[in-house]
C-alpha cells in the first residue's frame, strides 16, 4: 500500500524515512499538535510550498531546466481564484471555475514559452522565463482594474472555511474546530494529493525520460524520444501543479498581491530549496521547505539575537542582521551546488 | 578513356537581395526610427524619443558587450552580471558624492574629471570583482550550463545583500554634474545634456571595442577563440588566459554602465542590475549570443523600443520588447547575427 503510494519511490534511508515520517505526522495534525494561528499559518505555507516546490523540482532536478517564471504560473493560479470569486460571487462554482482558469492559462504560456525556446535553444529558456515573468509581473501590477494593481485583492471563500464557522457544538480532542482547521485540511489533502501524483509521474517512464534527457539530451534524441517534446510536457505539467498550488494558497490566505505570488525573492526561495533540498528527488522538496519555512520564521529571531551580542564588533553584526539572513543562504546554495549537488536528501542518503 | 565533358565554372552573381540579407540586421534600426515616427506624428517628441532611446540602448550595450563575449568564448552564461553593474554603480555614486565639490562646480573640466574618478573607481572595483568571480564562483563549473545558471544567480544575490550590509539598504539618490544637468533644444525638441553625452561614450566604446576586436592581435585571438577554442589552444594560447582577461573586461564594462544607469536614474538600488538584466537577456538574444555587432543593433532597437513604447502605452513597454524578441527569434532563432561556431 506504502509502496503504490509512493510509486516505488522509497526514502532509501532510514534518516530520511523517519524525517519525512515527521514531517507528515506533524503537519497531518498540526492543529492539535500546535495549537496557535501562527503555527497553523506556518504549517499551511508548508504544505502549499512542498508542492510548489516539488513541481518546480520536476522541472529543474528531473528534467534540467531553469526556469525563472514559476511564480507566475503560481500567480495564475491564485489570481485565478481571486477574479473569479470576484466576478461569480462567494461560492464552490467560483473557486472551481477560478482554479480550473489559471491552471489552463498556466498551461499555455508554459506550452507557448516551452515552444518558442526550447525549439531554439535551452539555455534560452532562463533568459526568455525570467524576461516573460518580469513582463507579466509589471502588467498585473499596472492593470490595476483587473487585478488590484498593487493593492492585491481580498478573497471571499465559503463560510465553511471561514474561522466564523463552528462544525461542532464542543471540543474535538481538546481542539474548538473551526471553519479555519477545515480550511486548513483542505490545503493538506489537496497538497498531498499533488505531491503523490507528481511522485507517480517522476517514477513513470515519462520521469525516466525527461531524467535521460537531463543527463544527455542528444543520447535521448538518437534513442527515439523527441526531447523538445518531453521537455515541453515537464513545462507544461509543472506549470500546471504551480498554479494549483497558487489557488490553493489563495484559498487558504485570502488575499492575492504581487508581492505574496508574483516576488522575484518567491522565486529566489523557491531554487534555493530545490537546491538544498536536494535536485532530483522530491523527497528533497519536503525536506528543504519544512527546514527553509522554519528556519525563517525562528533562525531570523536567532541572528537578531546575534547582530545584537555583537554589536561592539564592526561589521560583524550588518552580517548577522536577520534582513541579511538571504546572503547566508545564498553562500549555501552555491556551496550546495559545488559540494552536495544532491542536497539534504543526498546527504541523508549517504548515512544509512 | 573518354576525355573529361566540357567544364565551365561560372560565377552566379549574387542578387541585391542577397547581398544586402546580411546586413538586414542594420537596417532595423532605422526602419524601427522611421515607424516611431510614424506612429508618434509629433516630429519635437519623436526626436526627444529617438535620443533617450539611443542613450537606453547605448548603456545596454555597454553591459551587454561583456556578457556575450564571455559567452561567445567559454559558453558561460553569467546570471550574476547585473551583480557588477550595481557594483559599479554604489562605488562610482560614492565616488560623486566625495567629489561633491568638483561635480557642484560649474566647470565643465572637473564635471568631466569627476565624472572620470567615479567611472574609474568603478570599473576597477568591478573588474577585480570579475576576476575574483571567475575564479571562485565560475570556474568550477565551465562545461554545465545548469550549474552556471545556478551558481552565478547565487553569486548574484551574495553580491546583492552585500551592497546591503556596506551601504545600507536604503536607495541612493544622485544629482548629475552640474554641468550635465538640464537640457538643449534642438528643432523645438528639449534633449537632455546627460543622454547626449551617453550617446557619445557609448558609441565611442562601440568603435573602440570594434577596433580592439578588429585590429589587434588580442582581438583576433578573442574573436578566433570565440569560433573555436580548440584549435586557438592548439595554436599554443592560452584560452583560459584570454578568457580571465575578457571576463574582466566584461564585468568593468558592467561597472562603467552601472555608473552610467545610476546617472541616468538619478537613483540606485541594490536591485537595480537585476532589472535592467532583463533587457540585457533580451538584447543578447536578438543580438546572437557571442556577437558584439548583433549585441550592439539589439541595444538600440530594445532601447529605441522601450522608449516609444514607453510614450505610446506606458503599460506595455516590456511586453514591446518581448514581443520584438519573438519576432526577431522568428526570423533568426539563432538571433540577428549568429556567430558561426566551428565544432
Amino acid at each position: 500500500m506504502v509502496r503504490l503510494l509512493l510509486s516505488g519511490d522509497r526514502p532509501q534511508s532510514v534518516l530520511l524515512g523517519a524525517l519525512l515520517l515527521t514531517i507528515l505526522v506533524c503537519l497531518a495534525f498540526a492543529p492539535f499538535l500546535f495549537p496557535g494561528t501562527r503555527s497553523l499559518e506556518t504549517a499551511a505555507r508548508i504544505c502549499i510550498f512542498i508542492v510548489l516546490v516539488a513541481s518546480y523540482d520536476l522541472l529543474l532536478g528531473y528534467a534540467g531546466i531553469v526556469s525563472f517564471a514559476h511564480t507566475m504560473f503560481f500567480g495564475m493560479g491564485a489570481y485565478g481564484v481571486a477574479i473569479a470569486t470576484q466576478r461569480m460571487g462567494t461560492g464552490y462554482d467560483a473557486l472551481a471555475v477560478g482554479t480550473a482558469a489559471g491552471a489552463g492559462l498556466a498551461a499555455v504560456f508554459a506550452f507557448l514559452i516551452a515552444l518558442f525556446s526550447l525549439r531554439v535553444r535551452a539555455i534560452f529558456f532562463a533568459m526568455i522565463t525570467l524576461a516573460v515573468a518580469s513582463a507579466v509581473a509589471v502588467l498585473v501590477s499596472q492593470l490595476s482594474a483587473i487585478t488590484g494593481g498593487e493593492d492585491g485583492m481580498n478573497i471571499r471563500i465559503p463560510r465553511e472555511l471561514t474561522p466564523a464557522f463552528r462544525p461542532f457544538d464542543g471540543p474535538v480532542l481538546g481542539l474548538n474546530v473551526n471553519g479555519r482547521v477545515l480550511n486548513y485540511y483542505l490545503v493538506f489533502v489537496s497538497c498531498l494529493v499533488l505531491f503523490l501524483l507528481m511522485l507517480r509521474i517522476v517514477n513513470s517512464p515519462f520521469g525516466r525520460v525527461l531524467q535521460a534527457i537531463r543527463e544527455n539530451a542528444f543520447r535521448a534524441e538518437a534513442i527515439g524520444y523527441r526531447v523538445v517534446f518531453y521537455r515541453a510536457a515537464a513545462t507544461v505539467i509543472s506549470a500546471v501543479v504551480a498554479s494549483l498550488a497558487g489557488a490553493i494558497f489563495a484559498i487558504w490566505l485570502r488575499y492575492v498581491g504581487p508581492a505574496t505570488t508574483l516576488g522575484v525573492e518567491i522565486m529566489l526561495d523557491i531554487l534555493l530549496i530545490v537546491v538544498i533540498g536536494g535536485m532530483g528527488t522530491m523527497y528533497g522538496a519536503v525536506v528543504g521547505t519544512a527546514a527553509f519555512v522554519l528556519a525563517q520564521n525562528y533562525l531570523r529571531d536567532w541572528m537578531g539575537g546575534a547582530s545584537e551580542a555583537t554589536s561592539f564588533l564592526p561589521l560583524v553584526p550588518d552580517l548577522l542582521n536577520p534582513d541579511r539572513w538571504l546572503m547566508w543562504l545564498g553562500i549555501l546554495f552555491i556551496l550546495s551546488v559545488y559540494f552536495f549537488p544532491t542536497g539534504m536528501v543526498g546527504r541523508l542518503r549517504g548515512v544509512r | 578513356m573518354t576525355l573529361a565533358p566540357e567544364h565551365a565554372p561560372r560565377m552566379a552573381k549574387l542578387s541585391l537581395a542577397e547581398r544586402l540579407e546580411p546586413w538586414m540586421p542594420l537596417l532595423l534600426v532605422p526602419a524601427l526610427i522611421l515607424a516611431g515616427y510614424l506612429a508618434i506624428a509629433s516630429p519635437t517628441s519623436w526626436l526627444t524619443l529617438t535620443v533617450s532611446g539611443l542613450a537606453m540602448g547605448m548603456m545596454i550595450f555597454v553591459i551587454a558587450s561583456g556578457m556575450t563575449l564571455v559567452f561567445g568564448l567559454m559558453d558561460v552564461i553569467n546570471f550574476g552580471h547585473g551583480a557588477f553593474v550595481s557594483f559599479g554603480a554604489f562605488v562610482g555614486v560614492s565616488v560623486l558624492l566625495m567629489l561633491a565639490h568638483m561635480t557642484g562646480a560649474p566647470s565643465l573640466m572637473l564635471n568631466l574629471a569627476a565624472f572620470a574618478l567615479a567611472v574609474l573607481a568603478a570599473m576597477a572595483v568591478t573588474g577585480a570583482m570579475g576576476f575574483a568571480f571567475e575564479r571562485v564562483i565560475v570556474r568550477p563549473v565551465y562545461g554545465s550550463h545548469l550549474k552556471q545558471i545556478l551558481v552565478t544567480m547565487g553569486g548574484l544575490i551574495v553580491a546583492e545583500q552585500l551592497i546591503h550590509v556596506i551601504w545600507g539598504g536604503e536607495e541612493i539618490f544622485i544629482g548629475r554634474p552640474e554641468m550635465l544637468k538640464g537640457s538643449i533644444e534642438i528643432f523645438g525638441a528639449t534633449l537632455e545634456r546627460y543622454r547626449l553625452v551617453a550617446v557619445g561614450i557609448g558609441f565611442v566604446l562601440f568603435l573602440g571595442m570594434r577596433a580592439v576586436l578588429r585590429g589587434t592581435k588580442i582581438g583576433l585571438i578573442v574573436r578566433a577563440g570565440v569560433e573555436n577554442p580548440e584549435m586557438v589552444q592548439a595554436m599554443g594560447y592560452h584560452i583560459r588566459r584570454v578568457f580571465v582577461l575578457v571576463f574582466v573586461a566584461g564585468s568593468a564594462l558592467a561597472g562603467l554602465g552601472g555608473v552610467m544607469w545610476g546617472l541616468y536614474q538619478e537613483m540606485i538600488t541594490a536591485h537595480m542590475g537585476m532589472e535592467i538584466m532583463i533587457l540585457v537577456f533580451i538584447v543578447v538574444i536578438i543580438g546572437g549570443l557571442g556577437s558584439v555587432e548583433g549585441c550592439f543593433i539589439g541595444a538600440l532597437l530594445v532601447g529605441l523600443m522601450q522608449n516609444y513604447t514607453a510614450f505610446l502605452e506606458p503599460k506595455l513597454a516590456l511586453v514591446s520588447n518581448i514581443a520584438l524578441m519573438v519576432a526577431i527569434l522568428m526570423w533568426r532563432p539563432q538571433g540577428m547575427m549568429p556567430v558561426i561556431k566551428a565544432k
